[in-house]
């Protein structure tokens, strides 16, 4: 291991280490700890200017109610919720299929096809601006969920595809020749043996399409607007023009809008790492 | 028999076919198919609704005089340039935190978190964190006598302060490629470096980073990307002011497109059609690698 193990080096070390790491936690993550305890403080304690003592009264639930009742946050999750999910689901069908294909056949053009999908996944997101708001704007689906979660399907196939097609590379070829000398059918090959296979590919790529998808800001703002079809993101940055100075409930309301993510962040950390790191180990 | 295995052959030579088409359509549609009709709006003076006038180049002519254009282009290389720092950092934190130490688990996870949570959350974290009044940076500058400066309103330091926000989650993404990287240096070259006296930095330079390469390279990958859609974090903390000082390319283009500045599609166009010839670049780069690793298996 390197570096060289802390039990192995001297006990003034080791102490030193073990305290160094949750100060050097706290200062990492605090902009964030900032904001959890403003997300609490009373309205009072926000004009008073009182932010770093300590707080007059916790508002907890007060404030975390408040940007529920008094704002559309609710309905911004909701829609977010309405993006997110479909686009993963989507995403992944595609690409289950496509990368299948792609690993699996010999034909004219596949290095062409998958070119097409690790170049387009690389683009910046503004040549695509200004025809795909026109191409929702014509289809009738602007200022849609449906329209946003359609273009977030097709752009995320092309990652997806690199991820799939690289995953069924490294699976046995035997198991697809040995099904092939029965006479399976190539449908019944994808469904039956492949794709249980790719169960772990699938848990990777979910987790991560999610938080990439609930996090997006670019295109819920050309896409949508107005608390009908907007996601959180987008509906955080309204808010945050109408809250101005209130910011016990601009911090709630982040923490509120960070919190999908993170949650499944933390309960499949290791599909979200596997599928982020891809490729950073031969 | 013959028949069958005919039609073994054609089923094969089918099934590709409709097994890619769905994906393939969709891709052809929304992403491939737009880039061209991007390049061709950029020759067109759109507002967007009405009918299309074409000028030529003119849009193009244009920019190569439009001083806020290269205020985004200038913007953009420093971004590119200080981004990179994410790299060293989040080796630096890998290293750090690549130790079995009881709890590292959870402080690997909590140094990932910063990536997680989305650009706007971050952007409005940092614009809190710089407030001139009440920011923590200020409070702290206070203690030591300084300040207060308003990072976001300073046009010289204005973009400093939004990369810095932004290193925030892409250091947090360069560390957890480090540390899966870390994971699986070979011990045994390790063991034998430190019979030849390898230590430090040597060992690090030597015998770490070479097998480190994989983990690079793609940070290197997504930290040039991460830099060049650097969109969010300008739109939610600055809009890029204060008078446009902060802009980036990306920025630019929607400003140009969409905004209370009129809607000029075509002038739009053209901006993001320079931002995809910077990124085409390093996509054919990307490209490039990745047939030779092909070509190699």
């Amino acid at each position: 291991m390197f570096p060289t193990p802390i039990e192995r080096r001297s006990v003034a070390l080791q102490r030193l280490y073990k305290t160094a790491l949750p100060i050097a936690m706290v200062m990492w993550l605090l902009p964030l700890i900032a904001v959890a305890l403003t997300s609490i403080r009373s309205a009072g304690d926000i004009t008073a200017g009182n932010y770093w003592g300590w707080p007059t009264s916790f508002n907890l639930i007060q404030n975390y109610s408040d940007i529920f009742t008094n704002t559309p946050l609710g309905s911004y999750m909701w829609n977010s919720v309405r993006v997110t999910v479909p686009t993963v689901i989507g995403a992944l069908a595609l690409s289950c299929m496509s990368g299948f294909a792609l690993a699996v056949y010999k034909f004219k053009g596949d290095m062409l096809v998958f070119f097409m999908f690790v170049a387009g996944n690389f683009v910046p997101f503004q040549i695509l601006m200004v025809p795909v708001r026109d191409l929702t704007l014509q289809m009738g689906l602007y200022n849609s969920v449906t329209g946003l979660a359609l273009f977030h399907i097709a752009f995320q196939t092309g990652f997806c595809t690199l991820f799939m097609r690289n995953f069924i590379r490294s699976l046995p070829v035997e198991l697809i020749e040995a099904a092939r000398v029965e006479g399976v059918k190539e449908w019944r090959i994808f469904w039956f043996i492949i794709l249980p296979l790719m169960r772990p590919a699938i848990a990777a790529l979910a987790v991560l399409v999610f938080t990439f998808i609930w996090n997006d800001y670019f295109w819920a703002t050309v896409l949508t607007q107005g608390a009908e079809s907007q996601p959180v993101t987008a509906g955080l940055y309204s808010l945050n023009g109408q809250w101005v100075a209130a910011w016990h409930l601009v911090s709630a309301g982040s923490i509120v809008a960070a919190l999908p993510p993170v949650a499944i962040f933390f309960l499949l950390q290791k599909h979200f790492i596997a599928g982020l790191t891809l490729g950073a180990v031969k | 028999m013959s028949a069958s295995r005919a039609s073994r052959f054609n089923q094969r030579s089918l099934a590709p076919v409709l097994f890619l088409a769905p994906a393939v359509l969709f891709f052809l549609f929304y992403v491939i198919f737009p880039i061209f009709q991007s390049i061709q709006i950029s020759l067109y003076d759109w507002d967007g609704l009405g009918p299309k006038t074409y000028v030529g180049v003119d849009n193009y002519v244009e920019l190569m005089d439009d001083e806020a254009f290269y205020t985004s282009l200038k913007n953009n290389v420093i971004w590119l340039v200080l981004y990179m720092l994410a790299i060293p950092a989040g080796l630096f934190i890998a290293l750090f935190l690549n130790q079995t130490v009881f709890g590292m688990r959870l402080y690997k996870s909590l140094f990932f978190f910063p990536f997680v949570i989305s650009q706007v959350v971050v952007g409005l974290v940092f614009t809190w964190f710089y407030d001139p009044s009440y920011g923590l940076l200020n409070v702290i500058l206070g203690w030591f006598g300084m300040g207060p400066i308003a990072i976001l309103g300073d046009e010289t330091w204005v973009t400093y302060g939004i990369i810095f926000a932004g290193l925030w989650p892409q250091t947090a993404y360069c560390m957890i490629l480090y540390i899966t990287g870390l994971n699986a240096v070979d011990p045994e070259q390790i063991e034998a470096g430190r019979l030849d006296n390898a230590k430090g930095w040597k060992m690090l330079w030597y015998i770490i980073l070479p097998q480190l390469k994989p983990a690079t390279f793609i940070a290197l990958v997504v930290t040039v990307i991460g830099a060049l859609r650097s969109f969010d974090l300008v739109s939610i903390m600055t809009a890029g002011g204060p008078w446009g000082s902060s802009r980036v390319l990306a920025y630019y283009m929607y400003e140009k497109a969409f905004s209370e500045y009129g809607f000029r599609m075509g002038y739009g166009a053209a901006i993001a059609v320079v931002l995809f010839l910077i990124m085409m670049i390093y996509i054919t780069f990307f490209l490039v690698k990745m047939y030779r690793d092909e070509k190699g298996l």
